[in-house]
């Protein structure tokens, strides 16, 4: 099997300092992955570099088979990679129906069109409207984003990553900040993703990555630690001492 | 009929007919005809005001839609005013000829001066925009063979609009011919702005970081905003040359950027109409306190402007959204 998602030696420095180091790390197609490691272990980095956000100062990205290293981000979206932002990057001032359109508009290549109303895209605004209803999103399709409580907007983070329809989708703490009532949720709709969607997780919350991932890596420092299948990864003595602790052991 | 999405059960309409036309919007453009037959004697005047309006508009895409931030707008206005002016020193007076050529040069240049604009942050675009501005305008300066320098461009003439309408005395032509280049040019934007494109300007403008990650080329979608706005420009500045007859060197003054950037916030940004109504609300404004008081009459503009940024950030037309009327001045 050919891996979806791989890196090479993916390096980057800002000045002297290293904060992602030799990094390579290998997913397979449909995976359900997760990234752990302790804050600042550099976890945000490998996803801004994976999605072209910034660029490596040594090594490449594979995606599919292909050299992205020099792709702009928008190039690697287009390719399937998609991603969530750790804090929320939302359109504040449009109604929730309009971002996902503008979202799903990009995807379908209708971007440049400036003669036609975003209105008469019935196709675009369709799609939209059905995937703020598998969200339950829908009594809140014409509220501004700005007003809503944080839960949606951590939704709404989601579903524009969604509209952009990944093949490779990376949730950089998708459960941030929401209520653990409507965390399990929000799992509930990511675990419902078609199962050829490759998921790449960072999570702090251990009981998601647990129930979640069929396979794990770990960071420290800015390097792979080791990567496992989860059962494994929970009884590694390394991993415990740098990052899990006491916290397995009951 | 509402337009539903039957399997999901959720009312379209609110972004369906988001683009259709409001009674506001007609009682407006109603009134700007109505105006050429209650002020007969200000023609000149309400000539000026369309022009400025369509220079307004033109800083309203590229600000107010897409929120790149420029100080040096009036050298597009100026490129636009020169070439049209030039054109038909040399023979080529037809308006129409010089108005496509004003929207070219100023597009050609601003297409160019893209790159560099859109290099930076705020404050950069801010400082480039006006570099840009004052080279242009140290050049036509210089340049007196050719632009006539602080004495203007004198010899414009205009063959008459269409072959029959003659620029008149009254500027009965002069209104109409900028009224209606306004309006056509009004109308495209409006169709611009609810497109995808439009939408995709105002996800740049809100959220410039997340616009990437959503699969959206940033750079070339402001590239192209900021060429339209320069032509749009362009086109204004001719318009004020064949309705004047005249270019005179201010056309590109850093005062002219300045003032436009005011009558942006009067108004309101980024919803069209707030640059329309800011320039004829400043426009009337300068008349009128200027005849009461001809040297401080900037004191009184320079607190309303104040009063504005500080209670009514967006401006008359945020204002004026806050009225109860249903169906009223649209978003």
């Amino acid at each position: 099997m050919t891996a979806v998602l791989q890196t090479r030696n993916l390096s980057k420095k800002f000045g002297g300092f290293v904060v992602s180091n030799n990094i390579s790390l290998t997913i397979q197609p449909g995976a359900r992955h997760a990234l752990i490691g302790p804050n600042g272990a550099g976890k945000t980095t490998l996803i801004n570099l994976l999605t072209g956000f910034l660029e490596p100062s040594a090594g490449e990205v594979f995606l599919k088979g292909a050299n992205v290293t020099r792709l702009a981000q928008h190039q690697r979206v287009k390719r399937g990679l998609v991603r969530t932002f750790q804090i929320n990057r939302l359109f504040a001032e449009m109604t929730v129906l309009e971002s996902i359109t503008l979202s799903v508009c990009e995807r379908l290549g209708l971007g440049w069109r400036w003669w036609s109303p975003v209105g008469s895209h019935a196709a675009a605004i369709d799609e939209a409207a059905e995937l703020l209803a598998t969200l339950h999103l829908l009594d809140v399709a014409h509220h501004k984003v700005r007003g809503l409580p944080y839960g949606k907007q951590r939704l709404i983070e989601i579903a524009l990553a969604l509209a952009s329809k990944p093949q490779v989708l990376l949730l950089d703490e998708p459960a941030a900040g929401v209520p653990t009532s409507e965390s399990r949720e929000l799992f509930e709709s990511i675990a419902r993703l078609p199962s050829e969607v490759t998921i790449l997780l960072i999570e702090h919350d251990m009981d998601l990555v647990f129930r979640f991932a069929e396979r794990i890596s770990v960071m420290v420092g800015g390097a792979l630690l080791t990567e496992d299948v989860p059962e494994v990864i929970a009884r590694d003595r390394r991993v415990r001492e740098v990052y899990l602790g006491e916290a397995l052991d009951g | 009929m509402n337009q539903m999405n039957h399997r999901i059960a959720l009312d379209l309409d609110p972004l369906r007919k988001l683009s259709a036309w409001r009674p506001a919007e007609y009682a407006f453009w109603l009134l700007t005809v109505a105006a050429y037959f209650l002020f007969p004697k200000s023609l000149a005047l309400m000539s000026q005001i369309a022009i400025t309006a369509l220079f307004a508009l033109s800083l309203d895409l590229i600000l107010g839609y897409a929120g790149i931030v420029s100080l040096g707008h009036a050298a597009f206005f100026g490129l636009g005013a020169y070439a049209a002016g030039l054109l038909s020193k040399y023979g080529w007076g037809d308006p129409l000829l010089g108005l496509a050529a004003g929207g070219l040069v100023a597009a050609t240049v601003g297409f160019v001066t893209s790159f560099l604009v859109l290099r930076g942050t705020d404050l950069t675009r801010l400082m480039v925009t006006l570099g840009v501005s004052m080279m242009l305008y140290e050049a036509a300066n210089k340049l007196t063979d050719f632009t006539g320098g602080v004495d203007g461009l004198q010899g414009v003439e205009m063959q008459p609009l269409l072959g029959m309408f003659g620029f008149d005395l009254y500027s009965r032509t002069a209104y109409w011919y900028s009224l209606v280049v306004l309006f056509l040019m009004f109308w495209l934007a409006r169709r611009l702005a609810h497109s995808p494109f439009g939408l995709s300007l105002r996800g740049i403008k809100q959220n410039v970081a997340r616009m990437p990650a959503i699969g959206a080329p940033v750079h070339g979608r402001l590239v192209a905003i900021y060429t339209v706005g320069a032509a749009y420009a362009g086109v204004a500045g001719a318009l004020l040359t064949q309705t004047t007859q005249f270019v005179s060197l201010d056309v590109m003054a850093f005062s002219r950027s300045a003032e436009l950037l005011l009558i942006l916030v009067l108004g309101g940004s980024g919803c069209l109409y707030g640059a329309l109504i800011g320039t004829v609300v400043f426009m009337a404004a300068h008349h009128f306190l200027a005849d009461i008081n001809p040297q401080y009459w900037q004191f009184w503009l320079g607190a309303a402007l104040v009063l504005i940024v500080l209670f009514a950030r967006d401006g008359i037309m945020g204002l004026l959204r806050k009225l109860p009327v249903p169906g009223g001045k649209q978003a």
